[in-house]
């Protein structure tokens, strides 16, 4: 166990996992998933708020099991190397708030940053966009870090409390293979409250136990190795740290050459799969997302994984991304394939004015947390 | 000037843990500083980043609590 913990925390261990990705995405592509989807933690977020009724557009309503294997692969590497550890009490309203923003930046760009660089690696250029406001996003986070913003410390808590996103993704496996039918539409057949799409991104999937089953490994790979594609971008730009970022290279390298080997390599801007075209706003989109990522710590991949591990407020955040889906459907904020909507930019503007004021008012001073010797910190 | 110091980054999310270290470390120069902490992932990158700045680092570690001395 300590060889295999010692390797993926090596520069390996990213490496690895980022490759997986690369290489299992497009693999679930070809099986079934939306083009460039083949995992996209913010898309299949949005999907399950609308197979849960919390948004009703019907093209996006699906209970993706890549979301439950993510954090019960996590759950499954922390438990068995005893790193499994509930803790919660960090600004847990503040990371739903920026998990809702979080959304919808990502939902007008069209995607989480995972997918930001699988797009990249299929030939989006529409992603260079993405991730150009992701980075600039990231830095403007840096700036915040740098001047001692903290959501503060969290803190152990009750075992339920680390068990309660794991039983929900339980809950979500039962009623994605069950998928209970009690309502009857208007021409009284069988609906809800579970939703399905019979049309469009939500209707095409890889099978049920493929996408689960790629999911655990995946999320089993990026606990033991803490990959995080936010992480990567903030500790090269914040400490020249390039322990993360090599994940972020070997994703796109390997989804690269795996959308070559299975001719899904579409290089342009035009009629790119769940992509829309103005560069602007692709930028927007990411910079607030870059943002609120920074701020709440972790790209959502890496909430998820938390969540798995026991941390009740990454949990908290990928709770305020479900909400926010279902705002940015139900306002109308999210793109199309056709661009922007009318009101996605304004939503931008005022998610950045609010990460912002979170940004500058929430603060810790790095100097306060260092103490003198032993014998005045009372530890 | 006493450069003996305790970093408690305990609960804290990251980058917070490394980047308290990575200016502490710079602002001291030299000296003992222990780092405790509650969770591998820091724990891995305070090393990281102490064993980059040239800093020696010894490990105390047990499944409840982390804690790392670091030395130059």
């Amino acid at each position: 166990m300590s060889a295999l913990t010692h390797f993926f925390t090596s520069r390996w261990g990213p490496i690895l996992t980022g490759a997986a990705v690369g290489i299992l995405a497009p693999v679930l592509v070809k099986l079934g998933n939306p083009g460039n989807m083949g995992i996209c933690v913010a898309c299949f977020t949005r999907d399950i708020a609308g197979a849960v009724g919390l948004q009703r557009v019907a093209t996006v309503e699906y209970i993706r099991p890549e979301i439950i294997g993510l954090v019960l692969g996590s759950l499954i590497a922390a438990l068995l190397f005893r790193e499994w550890k509930p803790r919660a009490g960090s600004a847990p309203v503040v990371r739903f708030v920026l998990g809702i923003f979080a959304m919808i930046g990502a939902l007008v760009f069209l995607g989480c940053p995972w997918r930001a660089w699988l797009r990249l690696g299929g030939g989006d250029w529409n992603a260079i966009a993405g991730i150009g406001g992701l980075v600039a996003g990231v830095a403007l986070g840096i700036l915040f870090l740098k001047q001692g913003f903290s959501l503060g410390r969290n803190r152990p808590t009750s075992t339920a409390a680390g068990w309660i996103m794991p039983a929900l993704m339980v809950g979500l496996l039962a009623l994605v293979s069950l998928a209970p039918q009690f309502g009857r539409d208007a021409n009284g057949n069988p609906t809800g409250p579970i939703f399905f799409s019979t049309t469009g991104p939500g209707s095409q999937h890889a099978a049920l136990f493929i996408s689960l089953g790629v999911a655990l490994v995946i999320g089993f790979l990026a606990q033991r190795s803490r990959f995080c594609t936010i992480g990567g971008l903030r500790d090269l730009m914040l400490m020249g740290d390039t322990f993360l970022f090599y994940g972020i290279v070997a994703l796109v390298a390997a989804a690269f050459a795996t959308n070559i080997a299975l001719g899904q390599f579409s290089p342009g801007f035009d009629k790119e799969p769940i992509a829309q075209t103005d560069a602007l706003w692709n930028f927007g989109g990411m910079v607030l997302g870059g943002l609120a990522f920074t701020l709440a710590g972790g790209c959502p991949g890496r909430q998820l994984i938390l969540s798995g591990e026991g941390d009740a407020d990454a949990a908290v955040f990928w709770l305020g991304m479900l909400v926010g889906a279902g705002i940015a459907h139900n306002f109308n904020l999210a793109s199309s394939a056709a661009g922007p909507s009318p009101y996605g930019p304004a939503a931008v503007v005022t998610g950045i004015a609010v990460c912002v004021a979170i940004g500058l008012t929430m603060r810790e001073p790095i100097v306060a947390a260092v103490r003198g010797s032993a014998a005045t910190t009372g530890e | 000037m006493d450069k003996n110091r305790i970093l408690d980054a305990r609960g804290l999310s990251c980058p917070q843990p490394a980047l308290m270290a990575k200016e502490t470390l710079s602002r001291l120069g030299s000296g003992t500083v222990e780092v405790l902490l509650d969770n591998a992932t820091a724990c891995v990158n305070v090393s990281r980043i102490a064993t980059k700045a040239g800093w020696n680092v010894r490990e105390e570690l047990s499944e409840e609590s982390f804690r790392l001395v670091l030395t130059k």
